[in-house]
């Protein structure tokens, strides 16, 4: 079997990222395998500005972020396979790949980085009775249709959920002469970018229906009205709320969820919080030598985030190539009160990383509250927070003197004042 | 009058502070960059935004090209430039950076690729 000293499984924001900082950090066979025709994943259809500015510190379209990167990834000599699946991962680190020049073929990687991004919630993972017609699509399918592949999806649209994608198609659909009737959040409060709500549907005049679900589709062969319905605080919907609208587009931006049947293969333990894999300040997840970053690790809100993180987990990488796994055994890092995940999750308190920001997001929008970080009771360090929403990813930091030597997992949590 | 804003200019969407008298902006706080008092200042009297979209290409790896406003333009000629643009067709090969549409109606501001296709 061919030996290869780090492969990166996706060449997208995350693969990409992690490629060019393992040549960075001195491992010279790196390989990226990606799926698609060319590299740059879901950048390419993020056609919209707002990319790169703690990374380059510039506002750049995302084919034009991705561009960055792929050209860096060239001019350091990774090389990527194309139009490549991964159908396979061991404990071990075999990986399984298909392609049609090679057919399936095994390799096995000194070390692999999961750089697999995640997928949308699909109609089928959230509840809308009805029938079954075209015109409903996921928003980022829709989004690939229209900016890449170049056709629109609808004349009259209607979005159910307010994350960064629906909003971002709202305004798209609308600047290509679409007329969108409304976008429906199930939760009291939007789910995207402040920024995305002004200048994606406060500009263009598009109605917000916070605590509104869509529960219900009709048409025969292609969508010709949906049902909204206002929904209580337990989200049950209201009867007697209901209104219609005539649409013969459905987008649905209802969530990204990490995806994770690679690493659910090699049997890598999971985080439930996350719903991706569980990993420890070096990126590296419970399977010894393969390590997990970008969208397919947790869902960010920012590529620069993303880029950052699998640049970090290629360090972790690259160290463990040249010096093996960290020494002693790892420590938890836990959800407090107010935190739905942190990522990373687990330190090592004999031998912990330099420094480490552990990443997280907040349960519901808090006007203020204190970010404690504590080992058992000892507090190690408490910060004052303003504006914490979910939509916003937070960070703690955590130094090589707070770690080393601790025999309680540390807690990250926000008190309310 | 006291106005709450939320800056576009990046994902950051500070929120701003502005004070207008008469039409005229006295103060504006929240913004934690420059570029914040340059958008609060335009959004109280003509509100700019950068627009993205695509154009037809032939000869290349997908039927569309992304393209981006070097600058913002007005947002009340938005709709105007989204019409304008769609009559754009353009061959590969493309360098990210390449002037599309000099002078976007008279904006003063190009519109320009947004990545690279080669010719294939």
């Amino acid at each position: 079997m061919k030996k290869i000293q780090a492969i990166v499984i996706g060449g997208g924001s995350a693969g990409l990222s992690a490629a060019v900082a393992l040549k960075k950090n001195g491992i010279e066979d790196v390989l990226v395998i990606e799926k698609d025709e060319e590299p740059g994943g879901i950048l390419e259809q993020c056609i919209h500005n707002g990319f790169g500015l703690h990374t380059f510190k510039e506002q750049l379209s995302g084919p034009a972020y991705a561009e960055r990167y792929i050209r860096m990834a060239e001019e350091c000599g990774v090389r990527i396979l194309l139009n490549t699946m991964v159908t396979k991962l061991t404990a071990d680190r075999i990986v399984e790949y298909v392609n049609a020049e090679e057919g399936t073929v095994q390799v096995e990687a000194d070390a692999v980085i999961l750089a697999v991004g995640c997928y949308e919630r699909p109609r089928g993972g959230i509840t809308i009775t009805g029938t079954r017609p075209a015109g409903i699509y996921t928003a980022g399918q829709a989004q690939r249709y229209l900016n890449i592949d170049g056709y629109m999806v609808g004349k009259r649209v209607f979005i159910l959920g307010s994350g960064d994608i629906g909003l971002i198609m709202a305004r798209r659909m609308t600047l290509e002469g679409a007329t969108v009737v409304g976008v429906a959040e199930l939760m009291p409060y939007s789910n995207g970018l402040p920024r995305n709500m002004k200048q994606c549907l406060e500009d263009f005049n598009i109605p917000l229906y916070l605590s509104h679900t869509v529960t219900e589709v009709y048409g025969r062969d292609r969508l010709e009205k949906v049902k909204m319905m206002q929904v209580d605080e337990n989200r049950n919907p209201i009867s007697g709320t209901e209104e219609y609208f005539d649409v013969d587009t459905l987008l649905l931006s209802v969530g990204l969820i990490p995806e994770n049947h690679l690493a659910d293969q090699a049997g890598i333990q999971m985080d439930p919080s996350t719903k991706g894999p569980l990993v420890d300040d070096r990126y590296m997840t419970s399977a010894e030598g393969i390590f997990a970053c970008g969208n397919g690790l947790h869902v960010h809100d920012l590529v620069d985030y993303v880029s950052l993180q699998a640049a970090k987990a290629a360090e972790g990488a690259a160290a463990y190539l040249q010096n093996g796994k960290p020494q002693g055994e790892p420590l938890r890092i836990l959800n407090g009160n107010q935190v739905s995940y942190c990522v990373p999750s687990q330190f090592y308190p004999q031998d912990p990383a330099d420094k480490l920001t552990v990443y997280f997001r907040v349960r519901t929008p808090l006007d203020k509250g204190t970010l404690v970080i504590r080992s058992g009771d000892k507090v190690i360090r408490s910060l004052k927070k303003r504006k914490l929403v979910p939509s916003v990813m937070e960070e703690a930091l955590l130094l090589k003197q707070d770690m080393t030597g601790l025999t309680e997992p540390i807690t990250i949590e926000i008190a309310e004042d | 009058m006291v106005k709450e804003l939320v800056c576009v200019n990046c994902p950051v969407g500070c929120r701003l502070t502005v004070e207008v008298e008469n039409g005229q902006v006295r103060s504006v706080s929240g913004n934690s960059c420059p570029r914040g008092e340059e958008y609060a200042r335009s959004e109280c009297i003509r509100p700019e935004r950068i627009l993205t979209t695509t154009v037809r290409i032939t000869g290349a790896i997908h039927r569309v090209l992304p393209v981006i406003t070097e600058s913002e333009i007005p947002l009340d000629m938005i709709m105007d430039a989204m019409e304008a643009v769609r009559q754009i067709k353009v061959q590969a090969p493309v360098n990210v950076g390449d002037v599309i549409a000099e002078n976007l109606l008279g904006t003063g501001v190009n519109l320009v690729a947004a990545r690279s296709m080669e010719r294939i």
